[in-house]
């Protein structure tokens, strides 16, 4: 049949969520048995799209069709009966069950369990070796790693008899190896008919994998186009509607004297897992130190530890001096008396509280400070409202009302409210986590430009990013965790993509060498 | 941006919620064969129709703005205290110690030293729970319920032992010294030669707690102790990345509320017509509280409008129950239905009205 | 104490565990579902009242029975609607279920009967009376001069009434239905990671709700068995705070069924000894022993952790320190004794001490010294989809 019918055609989808307007009048034909890239920046809409799919929500317009039947996608339920199956983001899996349990759960046989269970586990059996998906079915998902979860999760997709499977930045949490061999699946799968459609903001991945890619931009449908026919440059411009500045502008790094030393740090966490392991380092004024890997090694913790609300054993010295690692003074207030400011990983979860006014979240964590105080006992509302229209012009956060909650603004101008916060008080040691996570592309060149220019105003910089691209254009040295440990440090013009994905595999340099 | 004015938000959903709540109400009325009407009518005459009666109202409110302060302190840091009666009790015990063993020479002193003790023995009583839940996490809603039954435990015991007056039968303390009884409002009328407030007890500990909701209001909004336990309440992850220490502010925010809580007993045993303790002396005021926090939005000015008017109830109601055969449980089934309306159901309330203003909003813009 | 006293005590103990068992079950649904309820109190309370007016006015206790489980699912329905529809605050929910039951039940009861909030007394055939099993004994004289086996048949196995052969029953079939069946599965999984359930294809609000109604079933049945079976008709909060206790006993049980049990039957011997025992009678030295260790407990923990500790439990410590010190120097004085005299003298332990020990056993339950456990991970949270 040479007019075959798409496997997925959606016409017309569009999704609002209050006044923001995710998903506008999106139209999208996927053949069977090739894999579909989805491509777009934080906050074009992908997820959205897909999710619409999925039935996990309701499109305000549009149509579905699915091998060329038009169906309604009220719930997840008819998706997976249309033969959808999706990996999100985010794991959906019971932690403290079984991975035989959260593969049976919602596609159980009966009322009672035994049979279902029994059944699975021959299933799973079946599966692994067809598919090369190998998971003990009694392991507790909890301790499981990530990529044996993502495997949970497409074995959920498969015992329910998924002909298209969705997997939203399935790539995200992996090491490169465990991304490759995630792709080796997917092309077993797509050589046995299934459709699979990739949603990245990674141009690799979809220059490695795709059949066919669409690009999305602000809740709309920019092209869709044969991987074969563009290449990165092309869809990088049509991800951002204008030509991108890959490479952040900076002069080489003066590095002056070592402003922080660390010294063989060891974390072990409530449940006694082992998170650093004697990792050591340092960052001299006037340099930034970048910290590459993949999320989950330890990267956290050590921010945590140095922003003072993780508890440790080791030495770290500021300035020469000890920093408290347990006791009274192991703070953020002890932290930023000090000289250290921390731009958390986490804005809406750490940084700012979304329910204060913009002007409350530029005191945060500063709020002792005398100039915002009127006298011992009440603090000065009105000296924290014009410092918070101040911070704001200069680092122009729109719109321009500190008045207003912090929840209310976008992710570019929230992360500027934190950044604005962190780098105005001048510090000696300025730690910075994801600086561009749920960033728009605007946004980013601007924060980078900042935490340049605070380099080259003689501070030291500690910089964790799992964005290679943002490590390697960013920092004046590299250093690789995996595993808790410091696999290596490289200058970044003497390295690339491909070594520090080794070493953040957990290859060490011998080996890498 | 901000989906509906913040009038609305403040003042329309409560109204909207007291007029459902009022609704249900009429249908229990209905149900024990009372006219709702008729029954309004008996209680708003028997809450603001003498001068006694509107004094008792303004007396009843008075203890329901300390502990609607209480439970708003700790709302604020996003901790439900539910144990106000139990501390309402301790509060009264720790006044009646005072004023009983000290011969106070004039009453503003036996007022600051009654005050004092009362709000030290308010906060001990919730000192343990707050460190509980500090430290180990114990629910703080489950722990205070268990220390309101142990306060009334220890207020008998302590009323029928230790503090037994001899040769009375009535559980209850001796009546406290002569020179320590506080003014009533009426005394302070009379100069005026006004009877504005008749024989009710409503007196000089009014004015305390409006004291105490300006100081309520400067502590939340004004100072670092306020914005430490604002930024708790909203974001505990957030307020432990800014170095704020969570157990030490859980403790301070519950220790506050604990001590307004005990303040009530200023009221309630100090500024009675015959000033004694008494076995029930909280009567259900502690979880008034919650209704009134609730209701007031936890902001002072809310909690005295919100505290009138269940002032008013409660007067109203026992008025009602008085004249007919209506248990005065009546007001713990409208102090329900509040509490249901405006805390638990607010989204409900909330959006329909949320969704007329977006539309509103749109059409206004589309016109211009 | 007799053999015959401790069976008598354990048949009293269970009698009063199985209103907190069958509240604490149908506390276990609903949160192992993720929804906190806090107003199993008042639903139990509704269902005591509702059961025991209708019992009175059909002369049917079943359907009785059936009335006080409706009203209780109603209002299980509503904390439904308030926390799973409108995703507004459970625990909020819960307290103003438990005031609507407290005032609503006398008001109406009031309005009904007029007899000051109560529902006038059963007759015996409106009643859940003792089931006796064949072969036991009935009369007390009988008992007391039984076997100790025969004593053990006739006075703890046989005699309750239905409803108490019913909640232990529970307990095993809880068990079944949790681990064993797809809807167990389900139930489970949706108070830990509803997202889960939710991309599975499976309805968050349906669950949630079943198990709410379920945990209504189940308060229905311990309201009804106490004015029903305990007592004869409903009086005013005669629930007695046993919804809050429950609450505990489902903490220390760490959200199982048989665990439950367990907790259960404990508090239900705090209530026998409460009511078995209303007199106890101490040395004073005895007295002193107990505080003082005590005390001394807590401060040899506090001293090895933070300042705050060293603070709140040395203040405890010393409140305890000194009522056993007020205790011995009163004994003396009242009794005109030495002080050394004192400490041997045989005092009254105050019965509100003794009715508080329930609440006290809570807290330190609470406390987590007794084992910690942790809650179902999505508890208390309404379920909203990620963006």
């Amino acid at each position: 049949m040479n007019d075959m019918s798409p496997a997925i055609e959606l016409v017309g989808i569009s999704k609002a969520f209050g006044p923001v307007q995710a998903n506008k009048d999106i139209s999208i034909r996927v053949m069977p048995g090739t894999i579909h890239g989805i491509i777009g920046e934080n906050g074009a809409g992908k997820s959205t799209l897909m999710s619409i799919l999925y039935g996990f929500y309701k499109a305000d317009a549009g149509e579905i069709y699915i091998a060329g039947q038009k169906i309604q996608i009220p719930d997840s339920q008819a998706a997976i009966a249309a033969g959808i199956g999706m990996v999100f983001q985010h794991f959906k899996l019971v932690q403290n069950f079984s991975v035989l349990e959260n593969v049976v759960l919602g596609a159980e046989d009966g009322a009672l369990l035994r049979p279902s269970l029994a059944k699975a586990r021959k299933q799973l059996k079946t599966l692994a070796e067809e598919y090369e998906l190998h998971v003990d079915p009694d392991a507790i998902i909890e301790d499981l790693g990530v990529g044996m979860q993502q495997r949970v999760e497409i074995l959920k997709a498969l015992y329910r008899h998924a002909d298209i499977l969705i997997l939203d930045e399935p790539t995200g949490v992996l090491t490169p190896p465990e991304a490759d061999q995630l792709f080796r699946i997917l092309g077993r799968l797509k050589t046995e008919g299934k459709t699979i459609i990739l949603i990245t903001h990674k141009l690799r991945e979809i220059m490695d994998i795709t059949d066919t890619v669409s690009v999305m931009r602000r809740g709309e449908m920019d092209s869709t186009v044969r991987t074969s026919m563009t290449n990165p440059a092309d869809l990088a411009e049509r991800m951002v509607g204008r030509k991108v500045l890959l490479r952040v502008d900076k002069t080489l790094a003066k590095p002056k004297q070592v402003v922080i030393e660390v010294r063989d740090l060891n974390i072990t966490d409530e449940k006694g897992v082992h998170r650093l392991k004697g990792v050591s380092f340092n960052v001299r004024a006037g340099e930034i130190l970048g910290i590459a890997g993949v999320s989950g090694n330890g990267q956290s913790e050590l921010l945590e530890v140095l922003g003072g609300y993780g508890k440790a054993t080791g030495e770290i010295l500021m300035n020469g001096v000890p920093l408290d690692l347990t006791g009274a003074h192991s703070d953020g207030q002890s932290r930023r008396a000090r000289g250290i400011a921390h731009v958390p990983e986490d804005r809406q979860h750490d940084g700012l509280i979304m329910d204060f006014s913009a002007s409350e979240n530029t005191a945060f964590g500063y709020h002792h400070d005398p100039e915002y105080q009127r006298n011992t006992l009440l603090m000065d509302n009105a000296a924290i409202l014009r410092d918070a229209q101040g911070k704001m012009e200069r680092f122009d956060v729109r719109p321009l009302n500190p008045l207003l909650s912090a929840k209310n603004f976008s992710g570019g101008n929230q992360q500027k409210i934190v950044v604005a916060r962190e780098i105005e008080r001048d510090p000696d040691l300025l730690l910075v986590g994801q600086p561009t996570r749920g960033v728009d592309i605007g946004a980013i060149e601007f924060i980078h430009q900042q935490i340049v220019a605070l380099r080259d105003a003689g501070k030291a910089i500690l910089l964790v990013s799992v964005e290679l691209d943002e490590i390697l254009g960013l920092s004046d040295r590299i250093a690789v965790m995996f595993d808790g440990q410091i696999m290596g440090e490289r200058l970044p013009e003497n390295t690339n993509e491909k070594e520090l994905g080794l070493l953040m595999a957990g290859v060490t340099d011998g080996e890498a060498a | 941006m901000d989906k509906m004015p913040k009038w609305a938000d403040v003042a329309l959903v409560p109204v909207v919620s007291l007029i459902l709540a009022a609704l249900i109400s009429a249908i229990v009325f209905v149900a024990v064969g009372q006219n709702p009407w008729e029954a309004l009518k008996l209680m708003t005459y028997g809450a603001v129709g003498t001068s006694d009666f509107l004094g008792y109202t303004l007396f009843y409110a008075t203890n329901f703005i300390f502990t609607g302060l209480a439970v708003a302190v700790a709302f604020h840091a996003s901790l439900f205290n539910i144990g106000g009666e139990g501390q309402v009790l301790l509060g009264g015990l720790g006044a009646a110690i005072v004023v009983l063993f000290v011969p106070w020479p004039h009453w503003t002193l036996a007022l600051i030293a009654g005050a004092t003790a009362a709000a030290a023995f308010g906060a001990l009583w919730v000192a343990i729970p707050a460190y509980l839940q500090a430290r180990r996490g114990s629910h703080i809603v489950i722990t205070t319920i268990m220390f309101n039954f142990m306060a009334s435990g220890v207020l008998i015991y302590m009323l029928s032992g230790p503090l037994k007056p001899g040769g009375n039968m009535q559980i209850a303390t001796e009546i406290f010294p002569e020179a320590s009884h506080l003014p009533s409002l009426n005394d302070i009328a009379e100069l005026f030669g006004s009877d504005l407030f008749g024989r009710s007890p409503v007196n000089i500990s009014s004015l305390i707690a409006l004291i105490a909701c300006v100081g309520v209001w400067i502590l939340i909004w004004h100072t670092r102790l306020g914005y430490q336990i604002r930024a708790l309440g909203r974001s505990e992850s957030a307020a432990r990345y800014a170095g704020i220490s969570a157990v030490n502010i859980t403790m301070i925010a519950l220790l506050i509320s604990g001590g307004l809580a005990g303040m009530m007993a200023v009221n309630n045993t100090m500024g009675i017509n015959t000033p004694q303790l008494v076995d029930n002396a909280a009567g259900g005021a502690g979880f008034i509280g919650i209704a009134v926090a609730l209701m007031g939005r936890n902001h002072p000015v809310g909690i005295v409008i919100a505290a009138l008017l269940f002032g008013a109830l409660y007067q109203g109601g026992a008025e009602l129950s008085a004249a007919t055969s209506i248990p005065v449980q009546i007001v713990v089934v409208i102090q329900a239905l509040v509490i249901m309306f405006t805390g638990a159901l607010n989204e409900m309330v909330r959006s329909p009205i949320e969704k007329l203003f977006i539309r509103f909003g749109r059409n206004r813009v589309a016109g211009e | 104490m007799d053999f015959f006293t401790i069976i008598q005590l354990g048949d009293a103990s269970v009698r009063m565990a199985i209103p907190l068992l069958l509240a604490c079950l149908a506390g276990l649904f609903s949160e192992r579902a993720g929804i906190f309820d806090i107003g199993l109190e008042g639903k139990m309370l509704a269902a005591a009242f509702l059961s025991a007016a209708v019992s009175y006015t059909s002369g049917s206790v079943w359907v009785g029975l059936l009335a006080g489980i409706g009203i209780s699912v109603i209002l299980s329905i509503i904390h439904g609607i308030a926390s799973i529809t409108f995703r507004g605050n459970q625990l909020i929910s819960g307290v103003a279920i438990n005031f609507f039951a407290a005032g609503l039940t006398v008001v109406i009861a009031q309005g009904w009967f007029a007899q000051g909030g109560r529902t006038p007394s059963l007759p015996k055939d409106a009643r859940f009376n003792g089931l006796n099993f064949p072969g036991a004994v009935s009369r007390m004289r009988d008992k007391m001069q039984a076997s100790p086996g025969m004593q053990f048949y006739s006075e703890f196995v046989s005699g309750h009434s239905i409803l108490v052969y019913l909640g232990i029953l529970a307990v095993p079939l809880s068990w079944w239905i949790l681990y064993h069946t797809r809807f167990g599965l389900r139930l489970r999984a949706v108070g830990e990671a509803p997202e889960a359930v939710d991309t599975a294809g499976i309805s968050v609000v349906r669950l949630r709700f079943s198990a709410v109604i379920i945990c209504g079933i189940l308060c229905g049945i311990a309201g009804a068995y106490l004015s029903t079976a305990v007592q004869a008709g409903f009086t005013k909060d005669m629930t007695a705070n046993r919804g809050f206790i429950a609450l505990a006993a489902l903490i220390f049980a760490k959200w199982r069924p048989w665990y439950a049990l367990g907790a259960c039957l404990l508090f239900g011997l705090f209530f026998a000894i409460d009511i078995r025992f209303s007199n106890i009678q101490l040395q004073v030295i005895w007295i002193m022993a107990l505080l003082l260790s005590c005390a001394s407990g807590l401060t040899t923990y506090a001293v090895r952790r933070e300042k705050i500790d060293v603070i709140v439990l040395g203040g405890l410590s010393f409140v305890l320190a000194g009522v056993a010190f007020v205790a011995w120097f009163a004994t003396a004085s009242t009794e005109g004794i030495s002080i050394f005299a004192a400490l041997w003298e045989t005092v009254k332990v105050p019965s509100q001490l003794i009715q508080s020990l329930p609440y006290l056993f809570v807290v330190i339950v609470l406390a987590g010294f007794v084992g910690k456990a942790i809650p179902p991970r999505a508890g208390g949270q309404p379920y909203v989809k990620e963006r």
